[in-house]
């Protein structure tokens, strides 16, 4: 689809900008960059900060013949607006004339950053937001160095408690609004709102009411300074000294785009990443936390063998001695990546083992918690693992262990002991248990492999919408534990017993994308993923309703006309 | 030419023997024009109001047959027209006579406006603390109705409008029409932003909205009845029609004077009709139109262009009472709430005063005029108190600069003009001020005041 487009001139260069946007958008678009603190992409235009304020102008016309002026020079005459206006509240216009560096514009953002910081508490080393504070940013930019306000501050409430996760501080808040819209917005009701008029105005809660929501955690991901700060993070860890690394949520299988932000090996706490295709700027408060499953408590760290630990490549050698015995089953899961998927496929084919699957379900929001509570379902349709949506439990598995037609189970991560495994189906089989975490399975399988959990990999995953993400490794796993990929190709080359060449993800995602035709071409996705081919998986009945960007009935067209939109 | 009053729109007011009830009304041929004008095809209606060339009488002076044809009547969805009867402009006081003393002229008024716009609902917006006139109107609709001029099928004419009256909660920037409308849709007194906000095509719950001023709205029915040409020719070419002058302050006799537009001048107001400066004083400014226009030093001198090219020199009480005078000295007309000061008032103080009611007016929206007006106030205040700097004056000259003509809404710069005008106009008095301060007993008085700083 042809986007249209419009000729406008920002600080006297001619550039080609989409049709349709915003000045803001328009100039951010050709690198020019215009502050704003209420403006957000996802959000209704307030246009109350007025810290985008930049001047405008149409080329002049004449009144009576509506012929286009000329300067004394020949070219054309521009009338600018007298007043400046918001950049964020003004759409572009064939022939506009926009000027965001000139001293009155400069003049204007001084201005503000002088008024906002009048009454804003000067308290930026013992809160959390500095480092990623726009006031504090931009202060450094437009501020003054001296202050010339000599008058007493406004004192506001502070350290207000907001549903038991947020911390609120109205002094800190530059009413910009934009928790308030959010929530009206977004999660659909009115949760935060202003009290009080003029430089009094308070930012609070409706008191009494429950104003809860998994999703209120993003107003603190929204707000430009540190007026609500969440409470988890509250004064752990100074945001400088955190590492950001780009991932996807592995709540559900919506396929949210985070951040993960750590330091030495810790995460610290998860942050929505900008796809608007996909999860647009928000995630759910519930998918900020899935890395405490991964604390240290309830990590399996050690290899076992029949419940005494041992060495990681013993355990290994272990496992491929029983698999040679053959009547073997594999169960996979849907946290793994469509490349370790994808080589599960291989050794399934090579050992001519059959591969069980588990269904996780839950509850559809129907914004980005799925129904599908695993990252990667879509992927082992991809691969080829699955052919229909597999059960909630593995007693069909469970049955063929007791009918003696299965001596080896590998498993990985699911826990069959609660999936219909009776604890006389353990001594029946052998049961080798691959995962990053403890569970009833692992307590008493044969043997017990540590792999890494979901933050420790890197790879892809394909979401709901048929769209395949990546992710990267956000901290360092534990010595003794072992990747699912270089266990599975371990394993692989001993049972197949010839050179397959795949000694790294990289090579083993260059053969997946070419062996699978819906894959062709997904070596390198960007960041905002790639939507692949699905028209073969038409039939198959996925759990999840309708949600943002994503329909039921038609997953691809609805997130192809998001893309397209967003381009 | 000596002042007189034409009282046109306050023809019945302070009458002996009038009432507000809808009988006494009906008995100087009340709502014989609402009749004609139902029956009368809209387009016609509305060529007429342009043709009066009527300015809105809210303080803004827009002409109403514009604000009309911008109406979007091809979105489908339902017009409304509402009244601004949040009359809380500091010198302003003349709808409250209207709605207290006749308050059929405005119904009907309303009910010409509606069919002339093809509304089916209208909505008057009246200020919080006229307890009484929300009572008056809400009667006075009662009976409008039960005479068949309100409701369904008006006059016989098929067409139906209801009129509701919804009670401000004492804000100021509710006189702002999108601030209005936003508190009339329920929620706080924000004004929108234009683009897209624009009441003729988003206004009330997103649907074209007409907001007309109360003493815009009697006008209708004298237009639609006289024909727009007649009203155009009475008073100024540009601004034609009277104005209701509020004159409030230390003149002898303050009070509310109906004047055809350019009839006569400043001076002749505030001598002639409203007796002088009290005795034994010297008048020493004007603020000519609600609190938020710029003031006038009365002794200042202004060149004008005369009508045939020439300039001429002329002096404060020489100014004509209409817009274009005004504007051509300077200032505005604004909502013909006129403040006099005379020698005994001290600028300082007055400005003081103007800043402390817009810093607790301000709704706190955008940036500027919230942090600004109470920032302003304060510097003022200060220097009241006797804590001033010489740097003040330039402080304050920097804040309101910085406030004009940078926020949503036009209060931003009503808020600011006060200011920057009194600075402009008296330097030298703040300058005294600050300057006495501080060589007399300045010490003495910060230690009796430390407190404050505390």
């Amino acid at each position: 689809m042809e986007k249209q487009t419009v000729n406008v001139n920002i600080n006297g260069v001619d550039c080609e900008v989409l049709a349709g946007q915003n000045v803001l958008e328009a100039c951010r678009s050709v690198g020019v960059e215009i502050p704003y603190f209420c403006y957000h992409p996802n959000l209704q235009v307030a246009g109350s900060c007025r810290m985008c304020l930049i001047y405008t102008g149409m080329p002049a016309r004449d009144r009576a013949t509506g012929e286009l002026l000329k300067n004394d020079d020949g070219t054309v005459k521009i009338a600018f607006a007298p007043k400046p206006s918001i950049a964020c509240g003004t759409k572009v216009a064939e022939g506009m004339h926009i000027i965001t560096n000139s001293k009155e514009v400069e003049n204007c953002r001084k201005a503000v950053i002088e008024f906002l910081l009048l009454n804003h508490p000067l308290d930026c080393p013992i809160c959390d937001k500095a480092g990623e504070c726009k006031l504090q940013e931009y202060a450094h930019k437009y501020g003054n160095a001296e202050s010339r306000f000599v008058e007493n501050k406004n004192v506001k409430p502070k350290r207000v408690e907001v549903a038991g996760k947020i911390i609120m501080d109205s002094e800190r808040c530059i009413e910009c609004s934009r928790c308030i819209r959010f929530c009206r917005e977004f999660i659909g009701r009115d949760i935060f709102g202003f009290t009080k008029r003029g430089s009094k105005t308070e930012i609070s809660v409706y008191p009494g009411g429950d104003n809860d929501s998994n999703y209120l955690l993003n107003v603190v991901d929204g707000c430009p300074v540190g007026a609500l700060t969440e409470k988890a993070f509250r004064f752990q860890m100074r945001t400088w000294f955190l590492k950001a690394t780009k991932s996807i949520c592995a709540e559900s299988s919506a396929g949210v785009n985070t951040r993960v932000w750590s330091r030495e090996g810790k995460i610290y706490r998860i942050t929505p990443r900008r796809n608007q295709a996909v999860n647009e700027t928000w995630m759910s408060d519930s998918g900020r936390y899935i890395y405490r499953r991964f604390e240290q408590k309830n990590r399996l760290s050690v290899p076992r063998i029949d419940s005494s630990p041992c060495e990681l490549q013993y355990a290994i050698d272990r496992c491929m001695e029983i698999m040679k015995l053959g009547n073997i089953a594999i169960v996979a899961n849907a946290w793994q990546t469509v490349e370790e998927q994808f080589v599960i496929a291989e050794l399934a084919k090579a050992c001519g083992a059959k591969v069980h699957m588990v269904s996780h379900l839950g509850e559809d929001d129907g914004k980005l918690v799925s129904a599908d509570r695993t990252p990667n379902m879509r992927g082992a349709f991809v691969t080829g693992l699955v052919k229909e949506y597999p059960k909630a439990d593995l007693r069909g598995l469970a049955e063929s262990v007791r009918a003696g037609e299965v001596k080896t189970v590998l498993c990985f991560r699911e826990d069959l002991n609660d999936l219909g495994f009776e604890p006389k189906d353990f001594k029946a089989a052998n049961i080798i248990y691959c995962g990053a975490l403890e569970n009833s399975t692992s307590q008493i399988a044969k043997i017990c492999v540590p792999m890494r959990g979901e933050f420790e990999k890197y790879g892809m995953w394909i979401n709901r919408q048929f769209r395949i993400q990546r992710f990267e490794k956000a901290v360092e796993a534990p010595k003794d534990t072992i990747s699912d990929i270089s266990f599975l190709l371990t394993v692989l080359r001993d049972v197949s017993k010839q050179s397959f060449a795949m000694p790294s993800i990289s090579e083993v995602r260059k053969r997946m994308c070419a062996e699978i035709p819906a894959l062709k071409g997904c070596e390198n996705v960007g960041d905002e993923g790639k939507l692949i081919d699905a028209s073969a998986f038409a039939d198959i009945d996925f759990p999840e309703s309708d949600a943002m960007h994503y329909t039921k009935k038609n997953p691809q067209t609805e997130a192809s006309a998001r893309e397209s939109e967003t381009k | 030419m000596a002042a007189v009053q034409t009282r046109i729109i306050y023809e019945h007011i302070d009458l002996e023997g009038w009432n507000a009830s809808i009988e006494k009304y009906m008995s100087v041929g009340g709502y014989g024009i609402l009749k004609n004008t139902v029956a009368r095809p809209r387009e016609e209606l509305c060529a007429e109001m342009e043709k009066s060339k009527l300015r809105g009488r809210g303080g803004a002076g827009f002409p109403t047959g514009m604000k009309w044809k911008f109406v979007d009547r091809k979105s489908g969805k339902p017009v409304y027209l509402v009244c601004n009867a949040d009359e809380s402009e500091p010198g302003t006081c003349k709808d409250r006579l209207i709605i207290y003393q006749d308050p059929h002229k405005l119904i009907e008024g309303i009910m010409c406006t509606a069919y002339a716009i093809n509304a089916k609902q209208a909505f008057i917006y009246i200020r919080g603390e006229y307890t009484n006139g929300y009572r008056i109107l809400i009667n006075a609709i009662a009976e409008a109705r039960a005479k068949g001029f309100v409701g369904e099928n008006i006059c016989g004419s098929g067409y139906g409008c209801d009129i509701t009256v919804c009670r401000g909660a004492g804000c100021y920037v509710c006189g702002e029409e999108t601030g209005l409308i936003s508190s009339l849709a329920g929620g706080r007194a924000y004004p929108r932003i234009k683009p897209p906000y624009f009441p003729a095509a988003m206004g009330l719950y997103d649907c074209p909205t007409v907001v007309n001023n109360v003493e815009t709205l009697c006008w209708v029915p004298i237009v639609f009845k006289e024909g727009g040409e007649a009203v155009s020719k009475i008073g100024s070419p540009a601004d034609p029609g009277t104005h209701i002058w509020g004159v409030s302050g230390l003149v002898q006799k303050p009070g509310r004077y109906e004047i055809v537009s350019g009839a006569c001048t400043l001076g002749e107001l505030l001598y002639d009709l409203c007796g002088g400066p009290l005795p034994g004083r010297r008048l020493k400014a004007v603020i000519p139109g609600g609190s938020s226009m710029k003031i006038l030093k009365w002794d200042e001198k202004f060149r004008v262009k005369q009508p045939d090219g020439s300039e001429k020199e002329i002096r404060t009480e020489d100014i004509r009472l209409d817009a274009q005078s005004f504007m051509a000295c300077g200032t505005a007309l604004g909502s013909c709430g006129v403040i006099v000061m005379d020698n005994t008032v001290d600028i300082v103080e007055a400005l003081a005063n103007l800043n402390q009611f817009y810093a607790h007016e301000s709704c706190g929206q955008c940036t500027p005029c919230r942090e600004g007006t109470l920032w302003m106030s304060r510097i003022t205040r200060r220097i009241c108190e006797g804590w001033g700097r010489p740097e003040d004056v330039e402080l304050l000259m920097s804040v309101a600069d910085n406030m004009c003509g940078r926020t949503i809404c036009a209060l931003g710069e009503g808020a600011a003009w006060p200011t920057q005008s009194n600075l402009g106009k008296f330097k030298d008095e703040y300058c005294e001020k600050i300057r006495r301060q501080q060589t007399m007993g300045g010490q003495a008085r910060a230690d009796n005041n430390a407190y404050r700083l505390i």
